[in-house]
């Protein structure tokens, strides 16, 4: 799921047009990575659209709760169902499709 | 080599009674325990409803006969403690072997965290005395030391099961000959620590609990403690039995630290290991004390192993923890004490609060309190955290 | 019956995870805190559950794994621990969480690691082991009930392999705490001086060490755990006295049965006076090793003595780090070691060569 293109761009410009989606998928990573101790993990390590739970990443329902807490810690989003977790957290990608919605719906 | 272990009496206090007698009428009035915070001082004052023990720390001092510095842990753990000794119209505590098995899960937390509010700016912060029996074993010690116990004591803590654990480590120790009586249970106060522990897993209920029912959302905690009296059968002719202590066991469900695996394994080995040294069949259980926390995971795995065990035949089955609330290292002790009373007056015992069965199972919980019920075993079970599951066997004789 | 001891594993100050003649590679220290020598715990844990695991859960499943590969069994038929303090790093992580941040949020992960019964569940868990699951948290006594349990669970004859072991952890908030008690030396000490030291306090210390229990000799066997007894709050010394000799009447053996006297002395003059009167009135020309110099005083540091006290009668002889008076003995059979915790409690343990 696609946010918007990316603009074409030259070897000066490559950070700066990286799309907000992607630049929020990259600190996801860094900052599960740092939430759940995932040692000898990098975030290069996790792909995108990798499951995170039960296989790719194999977390758990502990961990669930843990990225919960990452949420509202880093993002402001309160998630009040934990049964609502294995959808949101399927991904990286579906993580920051969700806070980017959430944080529309908050603006 | 199994020489018989009576329960020769029983003492709780708990969120719905400050003794034994107080806890009975409660069930009897279906008043259960579950309040808005009133003692506890948590941001969460609001969130959750609890059952705590009516009762300041200062009363509870008082009905102990111990400084107000005490752990509150301690304290309702010697309110109940003495109580049950006292309903075995044995006497003296000095004339016996006897020990003192006592399992909590926090200790003097209730303590402790205030501690650490001026601990942890300042190392030098903080009262000494608030942490003097932070441990699990100084609480039971306070205790110990208060009833005049010296022959063995010690400390059990493995989560939810803790209680019950303290009663199959008692029997041991009168089957073997270490002591011929032993004072067993648990006891847990309500902290901070816990309830916001509780909180981070989601699972407490911003309502009162509804254990076993279709809809239930979490579990409310309490807090107390319970004792029965365990006596050697050398000893049968001084006491009044409520029962015997026919069957008990311990199994580990080995499926995750905190949830329970789906078809209830370890749940399933611990009440059949129960009945197996009991020598008894499924059938011949005429009431559950349920585990029953109100959780969806805990509710819904202790279901599956009870239908896998007693099908087609269950027997009366009710949560008192719809009364208590969760107390934790209490509750198997507590629950001990609700099931030995159950075969001695014939209780079955109400599940509050439930509406829906449900789906995944063929039975439903006991709704009324009774009395007078030809009850010839009953069994309780405890299930907790790290997968430490325990289920106990009461028979009339 | 007799209860064999087929497999021991210990963590602790000194190399004890590593296979060698004990002691060998001794760690001299000069400090009030010692702290355990972590082997590589991957070889047991994998990284996804070793994430979440403190030091203390680490090494406990590090040390039951190192009995039960000694024991060459798979899978134990009860898991029994002994844990004063518990988890006790989580506990403090959990704690300043929820006083700094006002109880607001708050992760899951370190509470669920703070309960007392973590390292039983977690060495269940990992073996995958649906046996018997008891966790003892009763101070000085943790591991002594442990070992007591173990002992119940084998006599009623269905369990054939009994886990059992003791471990406590110091950390940070824990050091500090217990420095205001006092329990501490006020200067460090050098780890071969610290028994003779003349003044109060002791060094803090950490480990876990687990046994293998059954009633069939194991193919690395060496002792049998003939005995364990415990004397909480004894009224003076004549008391001590009296149970010991109770102690190893109860086992048809004299005195002069005893090979090795093994104590806890712990460097703290007020605390080691008992074991001088002990020693005095039963076994004044006995010679007597210790070993809380080498892993330092906590609640379940009989645990490491009697691990060591097992490899003693394995190599038949004790080094020269852990013998306190006396030439070591030419022949061992008999160990009695006896060790007490802040005083309240005293407890004894026989190993009997087999």
């Amino acid at each position: 799921m696609l946010l918007c293109g990316k603009k074409p761009h030259t070897s000066q410009q490559s950070r700066s047009n990286k799309t907000n989606m992607e630049k929020l998928m990259e600190d996801l990573k860094s900052q599960i990575i740092e939430q759940l101790n995932l040692q000898e993990v990098k975030p290069e390590d996790i792909g995108n659209d990798e499951p995170l739970f039960k296989t790719g990443l194999g977390l758990d329902s502990i961990d669930a709760l843990e990225l919960i807490v990452l949420l509202q810690q880093h993002y402001n989003i309160r998630i009040a169902n934990p049964e609502q977790g294995p959808e949101i957290f399927h991904s990286i990608r579906t993580m920051a499709a969700f806070i980017t919605a959430q944080q529309k719906q908050q603006a | 080599m199994s020489v018989k272990v009576w329960i020769a009496g029983g003492g709780v206090i708990s969120g719905i009674g400050m003794n034994l007698e107080e806890n009975l009428q409660a069930f009897k009035d279906m008043r259960t325990g579950m309040t808005k915070m009133q003692y506890l001082q948590s941001v969460h004052q609001d969130a959750f409803p609890v059952a705590e023990v009516k009762a300041d720390n200062d009363t509870l001092a008082d009905m102990a006969r111990m400084p107000e510095t005490t752990s509150r842990t301690a304290l309702l753990s010697l309110i109940a403690a003495r109580e049950a000794w006292k309903s075995t119209g044995l006497g003296d505590i000095s004339r016996y072997r006897v020990g003192f098995v006592s399992a909590n899960t926090v200790g003097g937390m209730d303590k402790t965290e205030d501690f650490f509010k001026a601990f942890l700016p300042n190392p030098g912060g903080g009262r000494l005395q608030q942490v003097v029996h932070h441990e699990c074993g100084a609480v039971t010690e306070l205790v110990a030391d208060a009833l005049g116990v010296r022959h063995h004591i010690s400390t059990i803590s493995t989560a939810c099961s803790s209680g019950a654990n303290a009663l199959m480590y008692g029997a041991r120790l009168i089957r073997n000959n270490i002591v011929d009586i032993v004072i067993a249970g648990g006891t847990d106060s309500l902290t901070r620590f816990t309830l916001n522990g509780f909180n981070t897993l989601m699972i407490l209920d911003q309502q009162p609990c509804r254990p076993f029912d279709e809809t239930r959302t979490g579990l409310n905690l309490g807090e107390g403690a319970g004792y029965v009296v365990l006596v050697s059968d050398n000893l049968l002719a001084h006491i009044q039995p409520w029962a015997r202590l026919s069957g008990f066991a311990n199994a580990n469900d080995a499926y995750h630290q905190t949830a329970s695996s789906p078809d209830g394994t370890g749940n399933y080995l611990a009440m059949k290991g129960a009945l197996d040294m009991a020598g008894l069949t499924p059938e011949d259980i005429g009431y559950i004390n349920l585990h029953g926390t109100g959780t969806q995971n805990n509710d819904v795995s202790e279901g599956i192993a009870i239908n896998r065990l007693f099908a087609p035949h269950f027997p009366a089955m009710s949560s008192t923890k719809s009364f208590t609330g969760h107390t934790l290292g209490a509750s198997g002790g507590i629950e001990a004490v609700y099931a030995a009373l159950a075969l001695k007056e014939g209780i079955i015992y109400p599940n509050a609060r439930f509406r829906r069965q449900m789906k995944e199972l063929p039975f439903a919980p006991a709704t009324a309190f009774s009395t007078g019920n030809d009850l010839k075993h009953v069994m309780s079970n405890s299930f907790g955290f790290g997968g430490n599951c325990s289920s106990l066997v009461f028979s009339k004789e | 019956m007799n209860i064999y001891i087929n497999g021991t594993g210990c963590i602790s100050p000194q190399e004890t995870a590593q296979i060698g003649p004990l002691f060998s590679t001794l760690k001299e220290y000069d400090q009030v805190r010692l702290q355990a020598v972590d082997p590589d715990y991957k070889q047991w844990i994998d990284l996804k559950q070793i994430r979440r695991m403190s030091r203390v859960v680490k090494m406990g499943v590090g040390a039951a794994n190192l009995s039960m590969e000694e024991a060459g069994i798979k899978m134990p038929d009860a898991i029994i621990t002994g844990t004063a303090y518990g988890c006790l790093d989580d506990t403090g992580v959990f704690l300043n969480k929820m006083v700094s941040q006002e109880e607001q949020m708050l992760t899951p992960t370190a509470f669920i690691q703070s309960t007392h019964n973590t390292v039983g569940g977690q060495i269940a868990l990992l073996l995958g082991c649906n046996a018997y699951n008891n966790t003892f948290v009763h101070r000085g006594f943790s591991f002594e009930n442990s070992l007591l349990d173990a002992t119940m669970i084998l006599r009623e004859g269905e369990a054939k392999t009994v886990l059992a072991g003791g471990l406590d952890e110091i950390t940070h908030y824990s050091y500090q705490v217990l420095s205001r008690f006092g329990l501490y030396k006020k200067a460090p000490v050098k780890t071969m001086e610290l028994l003779k030291s003349p003044d109060r306090g002791t060094i803090a210390g950490e480990g876990a060490a687990f046994f293998v229990l059954s009633p069939e000799k194991g193919t690395h066997t060496v002792a049998e755990l003939a005995g364990v007894c415990t004397i909480y709050k004894p009224l003076w010394e004549g008391e001590v006295i009296g149970e010991i000799v109770k102690f190893l009447e109860a086992q048809d053996l004299t005195l002069e049965d005893i090979d090795l006297l093994v104590t806890g002395r712990n460097g703290d003059i007020a605390q080691d006076e008992i074991y001088e009167e002990v020693a005095a009135a039963l076994f004044p020309d006995h010679p007597e090793a210790c070993f809380k110099h080498l892993c330092g005083e906590y609640p379940t540091a009989m645990a490491f003595g009697a691990w060591m006290a097992n490899r003693i009668i394995a190599e038949q002889d004790v080094p020269e780090a852990a013998m306190f008076y006396g030439q070591a003995p030419a022949r061992i059979k008999n160990v009695l070691i006896y060790n007490h915790h802040q005083g309240t409690h005293h407890a004894l343990i026989l190993l009997k060569a087999c």
